[in-house]
This record gives C-alpha cells, structure tokens and sequence, in this order.
C-alpha cells in the first residue's frame, strides 16, 4: 500500500500553496501549476503532504490510496 | 463485390460497400448473415461472448488498442444496469473511418453493440455521430429499421456530438451524454464504473463493435485467421497523401504500407515522412517507407502504432516545419481550457515553433521546445496534452534539418502551399475520396 499525492488538474488555478507546504515533492511548472514527483509519500512526509491537502483553495489536492 | 461470408479473407468490414447509399439491414444480413443473439439472457450469457472476443484477441479500435474483452469483463462486474455507447465522434481530422461505417455500413457497429447489449443485460444503446447530415441521416435510418423489426428491446438512441477533437474521449462523450459538456471529466469514477446516468457504461469505437457483430457470427478462430498473433484481423485505415485513391481502406494487420499504396493506386509525388496513428501519433522518416508494416509491433520501433488506423503521407512538396506549425496551433486551439498545463504548455510550444519558422526564433529555441514537451506531458485529465506533444516531439526529430534551416534563413517558399494536413472545415490540398477496397 503507498499513498501517492495526485493533482486534479481541472480544478487546480495555480494557487500554489501546495509547493510551498512540501516542496520535497511538488515544484511550479513556468505557469504556476503543480509538478507532482510520482513517488509514493515517505512516512515523514505524510504529516506536510495531509497538510498540503488540506490548505488548497480549490481541493484539488488529494492523496490516493494506489496499490501496487 | 465479393461476398466472402465465413471464408475469413478480405473485405470482412467492408465487403458490400456501395458508393450509391447505405446498406438495408435485408442487404447486410445477406451479405453477413442473422446475427446470433441470445434473447434468453443466461447466466453465463455474458461470460460466452466476453469469452469469445478474448480468445479473438480483438483491440479497441478508438486510437488505445485497450483489450475489448477487458473492458466488457469491466462493465459486466460493475454495480447497476449497463449502457452500451458506439463512439463514432471521430474528432480525429484525418480520420474517416468511423463515418464511413456508419454512412454507408450502419448496421455492422449496430449488431456488435446489439449482442454486446446481450451478454451485459444492457437495454439502451446509444449511438453517437458528429454533425456531418449524410452520417446522422444514415444512422437515423437504420435505428429506425432496426426498430421496425426488431422492436423496441434494446432502446437505440442516435446522438449527436460537438465536432471537437477531444469530444469522442470516453469521459467527455459520457459527460455530454449525461447533459454536460463533451469535455474530458477527473477519473475515476471511469465510465466502466460510472457513466451514463451514474450506469455501469461501455464506451467503445464503431470499428470495435464492428468486428464484435462478425466474431459474434464467424468465432474467434474465424478473426484470427488474418492479422497478426498480437493483432489479429483486420482494420479500417484512413489512407491520406498525394495518391490516386486516398480514402479508406480494409487491411489485413501486418500487412505492408506498400502493398496499400499499391491499391490506392500508387504515389503521385515522393514522400517525406508518414503519419501513423492520427494527430496524437508520430512521425517517421520517409526513407522507411518501403520497410513500414501496419500494425503496432511493426511500428513500435518507431515509436508508433496504427492508433484509430489513419497513415497520412506528406509529399516532399510540403514544407514540415509549416505544417507542424499549423498542427502545433490547432491541437492548441482543441485544448479544452479545462487543464491549465494543457492551455499554456500547448499555446507556449506552438508560438516557439511559429517563431521559428519564420527565423524569430530565440537562440536555443530548441531546448525550449523540449522542456516544454516534458513539462506538459501528461499533465492533463484527459491524454490530449500527451498526444499532442507526442506528435510534435517526433516532428522536431524527423524534420530537424527542415526546422534548423527555418531558424536561421525563415520562410521558405513551400510555406505558402495550401496545407496537406487536414483540418476540419479547412479546404484540402486533396479531396478525400471513398475507396471501397480490399
């Protein structure tokens, strides 16, 4: 099991909170929208990441729950 | 007109084409034959025909090449009653398969969707056409036939879709159905799972359920007697270029593109490079010509596949450096504005290759192109953004010479020539014609 942090990229607007709460795994494309390293969240991470889920304007954040 | 019946040869798809007008349904079941559909809905009624496309090895024929029968198994697991949807949107320009079947072939994807209606225990099938009159008065026909004399179990719907390039992905065709815009949606839920009306959906091309209507008749054995081991049967290809006959055409998988152009009547001017798979496909170096074969194996070296069968020939006329420019600015502009990665990275990349067409370019413009590819991939709900910079990446590296001469000197004197792409709406360099042959 491995939670992996997914962007919905129609509702995402480029607020950008989301780098700024964990930029170990999330960087802004030149236009500001979120790049999401595809690796699943380490475990000291998980705490940003929720937090990171929680703070975007547009809940467009979500972590999944991916199998593999 | 051969009438090969259970032979397995060629035309399959095809076989009985008029250029007069559709086929009646009494015409098509004389040429196929009654189409052997269960009315007692069995239990394992389902599982019998998934069975048979499974060992058929039949392929999506909507661009994917996704294992039907995976998706049938999908739908049948799925909570609720299904809905069966024939996808013939074909927002693909340089497609024209899907109308062809359902202009002048109607009741082929209309049987395959009928017994797959069956097996899942659906009851509505619905049929979805873009806005070209000839195809929706086509298809209004032949539910109407269908009605007469099969009655009215299962519902068949027509409906009609935007013509927009993105209107036929599966979400979007949903969404539109579902009385929403025919723009891509954030899955899951897949339509599978949740689609028209929040049922189970299938959503597959014509062509597919096309050949569901034969195996259902001939059996698997019969659709694997042609093609190859992993793409057996056959396949409706759109052939474009400077030919004699370009149209579409049934081929055998594996067969050679030589061997196609032979029966459209041979080139009329030399060739710089070949389209396979459409607008989201790629490039390859004309000087392959003679060694390309049609199916995926023999095009993934390449980095291609046959995608929804369309093979578009660019003559050595053409300047490639403006018809990428042209392609760059259309699949821009067939962005759906819904995913911010899409509308900037795909209108960035086709200002830069503008700018270097003309010699404006900045230095280093290259690297930029390919950053922009790379941030743009797959960044979108739908594959629309992958596709299209799929497509352009493999322009910039078949036609790197081209594109390095535009940087430095600008303009060339092909630029002016009318484009041989096709656009919708866009007058051609050549008319398409409809060639039925084998």
């Amino acid at each position: 099991m491995a939670d992996r942090i997914r962007v919905n990229p129609i509702t995402c607007e480029a607020h950008g909170m989301c780098a700024e709460l964990l930029p170990e795994m999330i960087t802004l494309d030149d236009w500001g929208y979120p790049i999401v390293d595809g690796r699943p969240v380490p475990r000291e991470l998980v705490e940003h990441a929720r937090r990171a889920v929680k703070s975007c304007p547009k809940f467009a954040l979500l972590i999944e729950d991916k199998r593999d | 007109m051969s009438e090969n019946g259970s032979s397995g040869g060629l035309p399959r798809l095809l076989a009985g084409i008029s250029p007069s007008g559709a086929l009646t349904f009494d015409q098509h079941l004389e040429i196929h034959g009654e189409l052997p559909v269960s009315r007692r809905r069995e239990r394992n009624g389902s599982a019998a025909l998934i069975d048979q496309i499974e060992r058929a090895g039949l392929l999506g024929r909507g661009g994917a090449s996704f294992p039907t029968a995976l998706k049938l198994r999908a739908v049948a697991s799925a909570r609720g009653r299904p809905v069966v949807v024939i996808n013939a949107a074909e927002g693909e320009p340089a497609s024209l398969k899907d109308r062809t079947l359902i202009q002048s072939l109607p009741h082929l994807a209309l049987d395959g969707a009928t017994v797959a209606a069956a097996a899942l225990g659906a009851e509505e099938i619905i049929l979805c056409v873009g806005s070209r009159r000839s195809v929706f008065d086509s298809a209004a026909q032949a539910i109407g036939e269908r009605q007469q004399l099969l009655g009215s179990s299962p519902r068949l719907r027509l409906a009609q879709v935007p013509d927009r390039y993105v209107s036929g992905q599966e979400s979007a065709l949903v969404n539109h159905l579902n009385g929403g815009e025919a723009k891509p949606t954030f899955t899951p839920p897949m339509p599978f799972q949740s689609g028209v009306r929040g049922c189970p959906t299938l959503v597959s091309n014509a062509e597919t359920f096309a050949h569901i209507g034969l195996i259902a008749r001939h059996g698997p054995e019969w659709f694997r007697s042609i093609g190859t081991a992993s793409q057996p049967g056959s396949a409706l290809v759109t052939l474009t270029g400077p030919l004699a006959y370009p149209g579409v055409y049934e081929i055998e998988h594996g067969t050679s593109l030589a061997s196609l152009i032979d029966a459209a009547g041979g080139l009329s001017s030399r060739v710089s490079a070949v389209l396979c798979g459409g607008y989201s496909g790629v490039w390859i170096d004309g000087g392959q010509l003679d060694a390309l074969s049609l199916s995926n194996e023999d095009l993934a070296p390449y980095g291609g596949s046959l995608g929804p069968g369309v093979v578009l020939l660019l003559s050595e006329q053409a300047c490639p450096v403006s018809e990428t420019a042209r392609l760059a600015r259309w699949l821009a502009s067939e962005s759906t504005r819904q995913c911010g990665p899409c509308i900037h990275g795909l209108d960035t990349i086709a200002t830069v290759i503008e700018r270097v067409r003309v010699a404006k370019g900045e230095r280093g413009s290259g690297q930029h192109l390919a950053r922009l590819v790379s941030m743009t991939r797959g960044r979108g709900a739908c594959a629309h953004p992958d596709g299209a910079v799929n497509v352009l990446a493999s322009a910039f590296e078949v036609f790197s010479e081209e594109f390095v001469s535009h940087s430095r000197y600008g303009r060339c004197e092909a630029c002016e020539l009318p484009p041989e792409l096709p656009y919708p709406g866009v007058r051609q360099a050549r008319a398409d014609t409809l060639v039925p042959a084998g």
